[in-house]
């Protein structure tokens, strides 16, 4: 019973965040929006025993919304940041389509015979996920770290105006550009 | 609290999530419109593990969709870094041409 109101306020607060997101006058505060919506379903997931991910949900979603409001008081200027702002294109046609994929996932929610729950929860959870991922899954670390580290690389390759050997020049010594050629 | 619930209110969260992604201009709003669609998927994954097999395997798709996520964002404030480096803009509509 507990279970379920706090299930219904975090739900309508997840929602309500989420469309604030969009309906707030300012780009600071969405970012706060999101992160509100982000908290909430982090707070879901521990109500289905999601210990570890709900927890690291609302730890990183914390943190990645404030980097966000960085960013956009950084691209936008501080006033832009937090002023009034509607910059939308194609706002009927978009609350068309929304409406119509929400029509069509509730429909499916409610209308497919979903099958019963297939095995029991273990009683360690957290402990499950770190033998899962230290073991059988083990296939599956080994991939995200070369793409986590991939990330890191091209995210700088595209962010860095522009590197050290456009600087220096092959060498690094910086004489394959003395000249004037140096930008 | 059932499986049908969890996943209305994914679904919401989804559909807010695409509304945005749409409609936005900005590329960090945009990008904000993804990030709800991806709070949705995370929702709905967490009901099917919980409600129909809360097996150690669902966790850790989970956790993989948790560093798309991740990876997701970490690119897109590169592409809008080097977007506002380049054009002096944030704007989608700014960056027709990349279709191209």
């Amino acid at each position: 019973m507990l279970t379920g109101i706090v299930f219904w306020v975090l739900a309508v607060v997840a929602v309500a965040a989420g469309v604030a997101v969009f309906r707030v006058d300012s780009m600071a505060r969405a970012t706060y929006a999101l992160a509100a919506s982000f908290i909430a379903v982090g707070l879901v997931l521990l109500l289905v025993d999601l210990e570890f991910l709900g927890v690291i949900t609302v730890l990183m979603m914390t943190m990645e919304m404030a980097v966000m409001g960085i960013y956009m008081i950084m691209f936008m200027g501080m006033n832009p940041a937090l002023m009034p702002m509607s910059m939308v294109h194609g706002k009927r046609p978009a609350l068309a389509v929304s409406l119509g994929t929400f029509v069509v996932l509730a429909a499916g929610a409610l209308l497919v015979p979903w099958p019963t729950r297939r095995g029991a929860p273990a009683a360690g959870l957290v402990t499950s996920l770190g033998e899962a991922i230290m073991e059988s899954k083990m296939l599956v670390m080994m991939t995200v770290s070369p793409v986590l580290f991939a990330t890191i690389v091209a995210a700088l390759v595209l962010a860095l105006p522009r590197g050290r050997y456009d600087r220096l020049g092959d060498d690094l010594k910086g004489t394959a550009l003395r000249g004037g050629s140096r930008r | 609290m059932t499986l049908q619930t969890m996943l209305l209110v994914a679904a919401a969260l989804f559909s807010v999530g695409l509304y945005g992604a749409i409609s936005q201009q900005v590329v960090v709003m945009v990008m904000m419109g993804l990030e709800l669609m991806l709070n949705g998927v995370i929702l709905a994954a967490a009901a099917f593990w919980w409600f129909l097999s809360p097996t150690p395997d669902g966790q850790v798709l989970l956790l993989v969709v948790i560093t798309a996520m991740t990876v997701e964002m970490a690119m897109g404030f590169a592409v809008a870094t080097l977007l506002h480096r380049s054009r002096q803009s944030d704007m989608t509509d700014m960056a027709t041409d990349l279709a191209q």
